[in-house]
């Protein structure tokens, strides 16, 4: 554990949270009562950050098992949201028994081995392909097309996308032996961050909506400003990295562009399905895919960039 | 015949009820929509809408420790009653009351049955379709226990709970559950208007449970 960097990081979120429920409590307090909904969402949400932030504090003192187990846990909460949305026939319950009892615990027990070969197929080939056998073998055709697709994707997302952010502890990138935690802090941090400097660009100069069929609160300028800012947020970070502040800005960008990419397609999902949010797991946020969908998008190709370019 | 007695519960029971309780949330992560009801201390007849056997778990983990222990599901003998493990399982752990679908002996009569457990002072859930769903139309017509019961005891509230998704969690001939989002949407008190005929009520309530239904369109 880099003890240095975790106490920044630690002091670092402490002091940001604390400035946003200072903030949050100031504009309560002067707000006419009752309290408009957005201030009462906004309360919640920083009250639930305080929370996120403390569980993964804490997985992240356990180092790789306990990351391992808190990811194994999001993937469990997600996975679960996205199964509840989609169509499911009684037929079907084995196949989707065996996404939360085997799929789950295989795949993070493969990121806990660090086995990395079958870890990158095992969904992708072996789930992908045997799920809809199954199926098949029972012999249901209803909507048969739909509902494969629709448990492939709940795994894809839900599963394998989101393991590959405990699998940054797995890369052995030469001159950072026994720092990958702090990748896992950089990339949840930025991204994280830039679901919120998205938000609040696009509060105070949001005017042109980006996809209003898919979601009335994505805007050109919250985009714009809330992946420069992110990017420069990176920078700043570079030193948990192996990057350069140029590189770190650059990766920074790209994971989240994916992110805004994977809130997009999470939004659409949603209006497909006829609902607002995922779940209500977290209160103020919706469920676990409404806070996740940027790092699930953002996660496998920040673990290929650095697998790529720094092993 | 089961007797009644007093009905305060066994360690067993309290055991099996905190447990439940507990692992209804960690699979489903149930929470209950008050919508036109309030917890309260009133006595009261739950009614739901009935696909699995996980229905009634669900709905009893969406009250308050204490309404749970004095609230108790209405279950039927013929199955319930068939082997002494399922006798077990319900009696002596779930602490249901086993009634009789089909009945000759007037010690049988289920509605003497639930009223004497109503006159302890009790709460019960019931399935007024009678059996589990299974088919596509998401209720089947009521039977008309809800009616008589609510003649004879109209002091009781009967409110009506519909019991998202628990069909897709724990399907009927399944034993391990699906975890999938659950929610129980309690509904505003229903009641027999003067002069309202049983089939009129029966319709009238029926209506009522379905329209709770959060996601109409969707339910498979």
């Amino acid at each position: 554990m880099p003890m240095h960097e975790t106490l920044i990081l630690v002091v670092g979120l402490t002091a940001v949270l604390t400035t946003a429920s200072l903030v949050a409590g100031i504009l309560s307090w002067r707000a006419p009562k009752p309290l408009s909904s957005t201030l009462v969402n906004l309360n919640q949400r920083i009250n639930a950050w305080w929370v996120m932030v403390v569980a993964i504090t804490v997985a992240f003192f356990f180092g790789r098992s306990g990351m391992t187990i808190l990811f194994a846990l999001i993937s469990f909460a997600a996975l679960r949201e996205f199964v509840t949305l989609t169509h499911s026939r009684r037929s079907d319950h084995w196949v989707l028994l065996g996404m939360f009892g085997i799929i789950i615990p295989f795949q993070y027990w493969l990121v806990w081995t660090a086995w990395y070969g079958l870890f990158t197929i095992f969904i992708p080939v072996y789930c992908f392909l045997l799920m809809p056998a199954i199926t098949a073998l029972h012999g249901d055709t209803e909507r048969f097309l739909e509902r494969v697709s629709a448990q492939q994707w709940a795994v894809m997302i839900s599963v394998y996308c989101v393991s590959h952010v405990p699998a940054l502890l797995t890369l052995e990138v030469p001159g950072f032996e026994g720092r990958n935690l702090l990748l896992i802090a950089f990339l949840i941090i930025t991204v994280q961050g830039s679901d919120v400097l998205q938000y609040i660009f696009g509060k105070l100069f949001g005017r042109h909506l980006m996809s209003p069929k898919v979601s009335p609160s994505k805007t050109w300028e919250g985009l714009v400003g809330g992946l420069a800012t992110s990017s420069l947020l990176g920078a700043l970070l570079s030193f948990l990295t192996p990057f350069s502040p140029l590189q770190a800005a650059g990766v920074a960008f790209m994971a989240c562009l994916m992110g805004f990419l994977g809130g997009l397609v999470a939004s659409a999902i949603k209006r497909d399905q006829g609902v607002k949010d995922w779940g209500h797991l977290i209160e103020g946020h919706g469920g676990m895919m409404d806070r996740a969908d940027s790092l699930v998008f953002a996660a496998p190709v920040f673990f290929h960039t650095v697998r790529y370019f720094w092993t | 015949m089961s007797k009644l007695g007093t009905r305060t519960f066994t360690l067993l029971q309290t055991v099996t009820s905190v447990g439940l309780s507990a692992l209804a949330w960690a699979v489903t992560g149930v929470r209950p929509i008050w919508n036109g009801s309030k917890p309260s201390d009133r006595q009261r007849i739950y009614f739901a809408n009935h696909a699995s056997h996980g229905d009634f778990i669900l709905l009893s983990a969406c009250l308050s420790e204490k309404e749970r222990a004095r609230t108790h599901a209405v279950a039927a003998a013929d199955y319930w009653g068939k082997s002494r493990l399922r006798r077990f399982i319900a009696q002596d752990m779930l602490s249901s009351v086993l009634i009789h679908r089909q009945w000759i002996d007037e010690a049988q009569n289920p509605i003497s049955i639930m009223l004497s457990v109503l006159d302890e002072g009790h709460s019960l859930i019931i399935f007024p379709e009678g059996t589990r769903n299974m088919t596509d139309e998401p209720l089947l017509p009521f039977r008309s226990g809800l009616y008589n019961l609510s003649m004879a005891r109209p002091d009781v509230e009967l409110i009506p709970c519909w019991i998202e998704n628990m069909s897709r969690v724990l399907p009927k001939g399944q034993f391990v559950p699906v975890p999938l989002l659950c929610r129980v949407v309690f509904g505003a008190p229903i009641a027999i208007a003067p002069g309202e005929e049983r089939r009129a009520f029966l319709d009238r309530a029926r209506k009522a449970l379905l329209a709770l239904n959060p996601r109409p369109l969707k339910d498979d």
